[in-house]
C-alpha cells in the first residue's frame, strides 16, 4: 500500500523560503498570487493489506521521524 | 575529570572541541555513534557539524542513532550534556532540550564572530563567567534561529534557564544585535536541571589567544570544578 505524505511549516512559524518563491513569483508578474508554502514530500510503502493498519503505521512514522510537531504539520494521502 | 566527545558522520568540530577539553585537563575519549554502550564520564559533548548532512532536519537522524539511547539515559541520571551548534540541533531533536532550531531568518549561511552576554552564571557551565559578561565567539550555522511555544519561553525567563542572549558590545540585547533571528536573542539553553546546555556558538573555537581569543575558556574551565 502506497501513501504520500506532506510537511510544511505551522501557519504560526514563518516560512522564508516560501516567502522568497512568493515574492520571486510576484516580480515575474503572476498577479493573481496569494501565497506559498514550501514543504517536503515523501512517498512510502508499507507491507499491509489493511489500510486502517497502513495509516497507523504511517502516523507513526512522522510522528517518530519525519515531522517535527513543533513546529510542522503533515497531511497523509493514499496513492 | 573525564568527558567523553560523540562522533558521527559528518561532525567537524569533534576533534576542535576535544582539544578544547584536554586543555582543560578532561580525559576525553570519542565515542562513535554506532556504538551501544558510554564510557564511564562526567560529561558528554555533541559536537557541531553536519550530521548525516542534514538530512531531513539538522541532527534529525543523529538524534535516533543508537548511541543517543545511552546519552539520554545518562543526561536523566544527572549527567553533565553540551551541545554546540549542531550537537544544540540534535539535543532538540531528542527531546532532552525542548524548542527546535529553524532556518537563519536570512536564509543565509552565517560564519562569524558574535557578542553573546552570560545570563545565568549560577549553572556548573557559566560558573567562571560572571552575569552579563560579553563574550566574543564564533558562530557558524544555516538553523541558529531558536523558536519555541510561548509557554516554554515563560519557563525559560522564570526558571533562569536561558544561558546566553546574542548581543552587541555593550551588551545590549536588541533586533539588530541577533544574527538569526532567534527567539529573543537567545544563543543558548539549559534543561530544568540545569545538567543539559546547547548553544548555538562555539566555545571550543575560543580557546587560543593566537588563533581566536580565549572567551571560551571558561565554559570548560566552569566544568572541571
Amino acid at each position: 500500500m502506497k501513501f504520500t505524505v506532506t510537511v510544511t511549516l505551522k501557519k504560526n512559524v514563518l516560512d522564508p523560503q516560501g516567502k522568497v518563491v512568493e515574492n520571486t513569483l510576484v516580480n515575474l508578474g503572476m498577479e493573481n498570487l496569494k501565497s506559498v508554502r514550501q514543504g517536503k514530500f515523501f512517498e512510502i510503502e508499507v507491507d499491509e493489506k489493511d489500510q486502517q493498519k497502513a495509516e497507523k503505521t504511517i502516523n507513526e512514522i512522522c510522528q517518530k521521524l519525519l515531522v517535527n510537531l513543533i513546529i510542522e504539520d503533515y497531511n497523509i494521502s493514499k496513492l | 575529570m573525564k568527558s567523553a566527545v560523540i562522533v558521527f558522520p559528518g561532525s567537524n568540530c569533534d576533534r576542535d572541541v576535544a582539544v578544547a577539553l584536554e586543555k582543560m585537563h578532561f580525559k576525553n575519549q570519542m565515542v562513535w555513534h554506532k556504538e551501544t554502550t558510554l564510557p564511564k564520564t562526567d560529561l558528554i559533548v555533541i559536537p557541531g557539524g553536519f550530521s548525516y548532512g542534514d538530512y531531513l532536519r539538522s541532527g534529525a537522524i543523529a538524534g535516533k542513532s543508537s548511541i543517543i539511547e545511552e546519552v539520554i539515559r545518562a543526561a536523566n541520571s544527572g549527567c553533565l550534556v553540551l551541545g554546540i551548534c549542531n550537537g544544540f540541533q540534535i539535543l532538540t531533536e531528542t527531546g532532552l532540550l525542548k524548542g527546535t532550531l529553524l532556518r537563519n531568518r536570512e536564509l543565509k549561511f552565517i560564519n562569524k564572530d558574535v557578542n553573546i552576554k552570560v545570563i545565568n552564571n549560577q549553572t556548573k557551565f557559566s560558573c567562571k563567567y560572571k552575569t552579563n559578561q560579553v563574550l566574543r565567539i564564533n558562530i557558524a550555522h544555516n538553523e541558529g534561529n531558536y523558536f519555541t511555544d510561548s509557554k516554554h519561553l515563560d519557563e525559560l525567563n522564570k526558571e533562569n534557564l536561558i544561558a546566553f542572549k546574542y548581543c552587541n558590545e555593550n551588551g545590549d540585547v536588541n533586533e539588530l544585535s541577533n544574527p538569526n533571528g532567534a527567539m529573543d536573542n537567545i544563543a543558548g539553553i539549559f534543561n530544568s536541571k540545569k545538567n543539559i546546555l546547547g548553544m548555538m556558538p562555539h566555545p571550543e573555537r575560543m580557546v587560543d589567544d593566537v588563533i581566536s581569543n580565549s572567551d571560551g575558556e571558561n565554559l570548560f574551565s566552569s566544568l572541571i570544578n
